[in-house]
């Protein structure tokens, strides 16, 4: 068990590697219950979110659909990323990490002002992630009444690559639910699998692939800002202002020689950059890292890691490196 | 916790063994590998190497974090366990017997001031 964003939570249940492979290739269950969900509520819900998100909930029409966004500050530095749902046309959810959760709420109750819309954290929510290529089968399996619609949202998401969803309950039924999700032989998986999946998938860490000094387009994010149109969002103007000074890319550690890790220099052709999310990848069995590169640099060349003295030689790459069981590149 | 009766220890989790030609050999202990979780990725000396007693000597490496491992005793490194480079999972599953390399010790390096099993589980179990 550690320590994360105030919460104690398992970083396996015995094996981080076999929970990570379980995932890849038939089912496992996280519980994110440390997430806060946020509902916003009310007549102006929709105006409020297409003003606060640089993303465009205007995309969300269909009840229960999920559109990912950075939440950012006037200046275009991220304050976090988050999943946006739709539950109803007067009302969205939003699922923000633990760590930024109260900054977040702070953060959207000014942006509120006179706004017709209602802030309303939801601690009384858990969250578990169902996920892998058998997460929905054997979701249905362990969870008939709930996979019908019934007494839970059912979310398409996840954090790891692989089909799955997103489950948010009342807290009191999660440990039932996860029970018997086990019992369909869905395996629990914790932080540790969670990070090397989502670093396989190419998903950012918000605090380490991305904080408030880093834009959208500085760490691959780009495709999450609808700038179309003339919609007015909270860090438009800077962002348009701004010149990106690095891009966010892949390293896959070739020849072996040891495990990057964050804040590993790196040397390219066209600059020096720095690795930002580092670990073993379990599918490919080799390192890979997420890495801020000069904008120059490209996929296919080659970059030098500094790794305890060494400097190791590595390949660049675009993320994601794996996706549905399938190594990408 | 797993600490045979047979091996010495050090402070810093390695195990050693003497063989029966002499040479000592090496690991790391079933706590260490515990609370370094799964290892991924070794660095091993070259035989032929002289150590110090206490110099880093190899890296053990898991999803985690990367530790140095220290020559227990002074000595020069006669082999190295190439084999369990190509899976240092068997660290996790077999501390001792997954040893990474073999010591031909000096003159005057003495085992016996190593700790033993009772005085190792004492510190740290």
């Amino acid at each position: 068990m550690i320590e994360f964003a105030g919460w104690e939570m398992p970083l396996h249940y015995g094996s981080q590697i076999d929970e990570h492979h379980a995932v890849r290739r038939d089912a496992g269950v996280f519980d994110t219950s440390h997430m806060l969900a946020l509902d916003v509520e009310g007549a102006g819900a929709r105006a409020f979110l297409r003003h606060a998100l640089a993303n465009d909930v205007a995309r969300l029409q269909r009840p229960g659909s999920a559109l990912y966004s950075c939440l950012l500050a006037e200046d275009g530095g991220i304050l976090d990323d988050l999943m946006a749902y739709l539950l109803d046309e007067a009302r969205f959810r939003l699922v923000v990490n633990a760590a930024t959760a109260l900054p977040d709420l702070a953060w959207l109750e000014r942006l509120q002002g006179a706004a017709a819309v209602e802030l309303r954290p939801r601690r009384d929510l858990a969250m578990l992630a169902v996920q892998g290529p058998r997460a929905r089968d054997k979701f249905r399996a362990a969870l008939p009444e709930l996979a019908s619609g019934a007494g839970a949202f059912v979310a398409p998401t996840g954090y790891t690559g692989e089909d799955g969803l997103e489950l948010l309950l009342p807290a009191g039924q999660a440990p039932q639910a996860w029970q018997r999700l086990l019992a369909a032989g869905v395996r629990p998986c914790g932080l540790g699998a969670r990070d090397t999946l989502r670093l396989e998938a190419g998903l950012n860490l918000y605090g380490q692939d991305m904080d408030a000094g880093v834009t959208p387009f500085e760490c691959g994010l780009a495709w999450t800002v609808a700038l179309e149109g003339a919609r007015d969002f909270v860090g438009r103007r800077a962002l348009l202002g701004r010149h990106a000074r690095f891009q966010r890319l892949g390293l896959v550690l070739e020849s072996g020689g040891g495990v990057l890790r964050s804040h590993c220099p790196v040397r390219s052709a066209h600059g020096e950059g720095v690795v930002t999310s580092g670990s073993f990848s379990p599918t490919m069995q080799k390192s890979i890292a997420l890495a801020r590169l000069p904008g120059a640099a490209g996929p296919c060349e080659r970059a030098q890691v500094e790794l305890r003295g060494k400097r190791l030689d590595a390949r660049i790459v675009k993320p994601p490196f794996v996706r549905r069981g399938k190594v990408l590149v | 916790m797993n600490v045979p009766e047979t091996l010495r220890y050090t402070a810093t989790h390695e195990w050693v063994r003497k063989e029966a030609d002499g040479t000592l050999s090496v690991g790391i202990t079933d706590h260490a590998q515990d609370a370094l979780g799964e290892l991924v990725f070794l660095e091993l000396p070259e035989p032929g190497r002289k150590l110090a007693a206490g110099e880093a000597c190899a890296v053990v490496e898991s999803v985690k974090a990367a530790s140095d491992v220290y020559a227990p005793l002074a000595g020069e490194v006669v082999a190295s366990n190439a084999a369990l480079k190509e899976e240092p999972g068997q660290l996790n599953k077999d501390p001792y017997g997954a040893w990474l390399f073999r010591l031909k010790p000096a003159e005057g390096a003495d085992l016996a001031k190593l700790l033993d099993a009772a005085a190792y589980r004492k510190r740290f179990t």
